[in-house]
């Protein structure tokens, strides 16, 4: 069907309109970011400045921010990699066998509010002298990553025909060979879906970080609050520190875009 | 060479295969919970004894550090929590109200613009694009980002409502304005999550019934509403769960642009804010397990009402 002209001119300026109002704010966040604090607080030079790296000087050398973005790279990696190590199998299992109860235990994970369990988990992991360490955070950003990853995993095994596994049965294969050598090289688009959607929930996570980081272990969305004062904001600094947080997120998703539509829409169409 | 032997196949039970050794037909017989249980056992350990203990914590005065000694004070917590005026009901207004508004506009609008990226058109793929940015933006970097907008003296809000000649407005400073301010945060990060769902609903849509609509004379309303609409209803219903779900439990944006309580008059406090605050700021345990425990029986409520119209649609 296509479209009539007056529709098309409509649509045109209505997109334009859409686009412009969720980029905008995005661009002038990263051009305060480029701006000393005292054209931030020029009205003037809201648009045409003087472009300064003195803010990113600030993030990057004076606090400590690579450690941060070394430790939030960690965290995601480590959190999304255990997760897919638990997740894909349970995944395959719980498609293959219908297990539909089962999975609600791990779907549960995505229901329940977070600080409802931060409490026993602080008072636990604090006993075992693990509060501020990277193995707690690693632990609780699995919490976020596995059911995201047995979600999107349960519906990508649900769509793909098992007459392969059977022919490889027939081939000699056991149950678990098949999976190995047949099933699993045919699941890389959704393992890299699963994967990509882990990390940039993990990555952007904040409240467990907020309860069970330590100084040292601290990762970005925690360090934000650094630029914060109670008197005062370093508003360029910080500005400088949301664009060090969010852009390389950002840039990722441009590359790889049709991985994190079809993450964040599984299973939405199936009714 | 001719093939003199066919190479044996191997029975289709791989139970009964005689070269592999026994941990391994012992693993391919479980596989089942083998390859479920792990997830299960993580998932389990890190939710239901963490649960099970905050519904006990709840009937405790637990407070102060959870090691110290606390009381059994049966449903005494759940008698003062729900006769709390002051701070449990409002925040349950709160939550309610930023729920129900940011929803309501994600879905309208998420429904309108899905429906403008239907059809192919020129230039597609930016658009997709700039639907995806905000999205993948960490929260509590978006909150600092409106921050800047919105701050009264200095933010570019108050500058473009200069320009069309209205007067500036308090925004997040306000006492009455910052919920609104945060709910605006919470549709302009969300709704694109909303587009994605039914656009992908949208084009799972057989194109028959539409066309079958248009001969008979439909006019373009008329098709999104009896034909279009009804089709969707079970991908809106899915979009509105999972937006719902996590809108009740919207926590970043709201801790990064008002800080602790949600400001100093509570004004966006909402109950995970609420309970945040009573367990990590107050260190009332016992309280905060209560409201957390209604805070969840709230969201499994709402879920529960949800699908069970969804169920209802079917029929």
């Amino acid at each position: 069907m296509k479209p009539r002209t007056g529709f098309r001119v409509f649509r045109t300026v209505a997109l334009v309109l859409v686009v412009l109002a969720l980029v905008a704010p995005l661009l002038w966040m990263i051009a305060a970011s480029f701006k000393t604090n005292v054209d931030i607080y020029d009205s003037g030079k809201s648009l045409v400045f003087t472009p300064t790296l003195d803010n990113y000087d600030t993030v990057l050398q004076q606090a400590n921010y690579v450690q941060f973005i070394v430790n939030s790279l960690w965290v995601a990696f480590a959190a999304t990699a255990l997760s897919l190590l638990l997740g894909v199998p349970a995944a395959y299992s719980m498609s293959r066998f219908n297990m539909r109860k089962s999975a609600l235990v791990v779907l549960m994970a995505r229901v329940i509010p977070g600080v409802s369990l931060l409490v026993p988990w602080y008072y636990v992991f604090s006993n075992l002298r693990m509060v501020g360490g990277f193995s707690v955070l690693i632990l609780s950003h699995m919490f976020v990553s596995l059911p995201l990853i047995v979600y999107i995993m349960m519906g990508f095994f649900d769509g793909l025909p098992d007459e392969l596994e059977e022919a490889a049965l027939v081939d000699g294969l056991t149950h678990i060979g098949a999976f190995r050598r047949i099933t699993l090289p045919l699941s890389v688009p959704g393992i890299a879906t699963a994967g990509i959607l882990s990390f940039i929930f993990s990555w952007n996570n904040f409240m467990f970080a907020l309860v069970l980081s330590g100084a040292d272990t601290k990762t970005l969305p925690v360090a934000i609050f650094d630029f914060v004062g109670y008197a005062s904001i370093d508003w360029g600094g910080l500005m400088a520190a949301t664009t060090v947080v969010t852009l390389p997120i950002m840039v990722i998703a441009l590359f790889v875009q049709k991985y994190i539509v079809s993450g964040l829409t599984a299973g939405a169409t199936k009714g | 060479m001719p093939a003199v032997t066919a190479p044996s196949r191997a029975p289709r039970s791989a139970s009964v295969m005689p070269d592999t050794p026994g941990w391994a037909r012992w693993a391919n017989d479980h596989r089942k919970w083998l390859f479920a249980a792990p997830a299960m056992a993580f998932v389990a350990a890190l939710i239901i004894f963490p649960l099970a203990w905050t519904g006990y914590l709840s009937l405790t005065d637990s407070s102060g550090s959870v090691r110290a000694e606390s009381e059994f004070i049966g449903f005494q917590n759940y008698v003062d929590v729900l006769g709390d005026t002051d701070r449990f009901w409002p925040a349950v207004g709160r939550t309610a109200a930023f729920t129900g508004v940011a929803l309501f506009f994600e879905v309208v609008l998420g429904m309108a613009i899905a429906l403008l990226l239907w059809r192919p058109f020129r230039g597609e793929k930016w658009v997709r694009v700039a639907i995806l940015l905000p999205l993948v933006a960490t929260p509590v970097a978006v909150g600092m980002m409106w921050r800047l907008i919105f701050d009264p003296n200095i933010g570019m809000a108050n500058q473009v409502l200069g320009w069309l000649g209205i007067g500036p407005q308090p925004w997040l400073a306000g006492q009455h304005t910052a919920l609104p301010t945060t709910i605006f945060i919470d549709i302009w990060q969300w709704t694109p999550m909303v587009v994605l769902i039914l656009l992908a609903g949208l084009t799972s849509l057989s194109d028959e019934p539409q066309e079958a609509a248009m001969i008979d004379g439909a006019s373009a309303w008329q098709r999104f509403r009896h034909v279009t609409l009804p089709l969707l209803m079970p991908t809106v219903i899915v979009a509105i769960l999972l937006r719902g779900i996590d809108a009740l439990k919207t926590f970043d944006i709201l801790y990064a642009t008002k800080g602790r309580g949600g400001g100093s008059f509570n004004e966006v406090e909402t109950l995970n804010v609420y309970a945040y605050g009573l367990s990590f700021d107050y260190n009332e345990y016992g309280l905060s397990s209560t409201v957390l425990i209604l805070f969840f029986l709230i969201i499994i409520g709402s879920m529960w009402a949800l699908t069970s119209r969804r169920k209802g649609a079917d029929r």
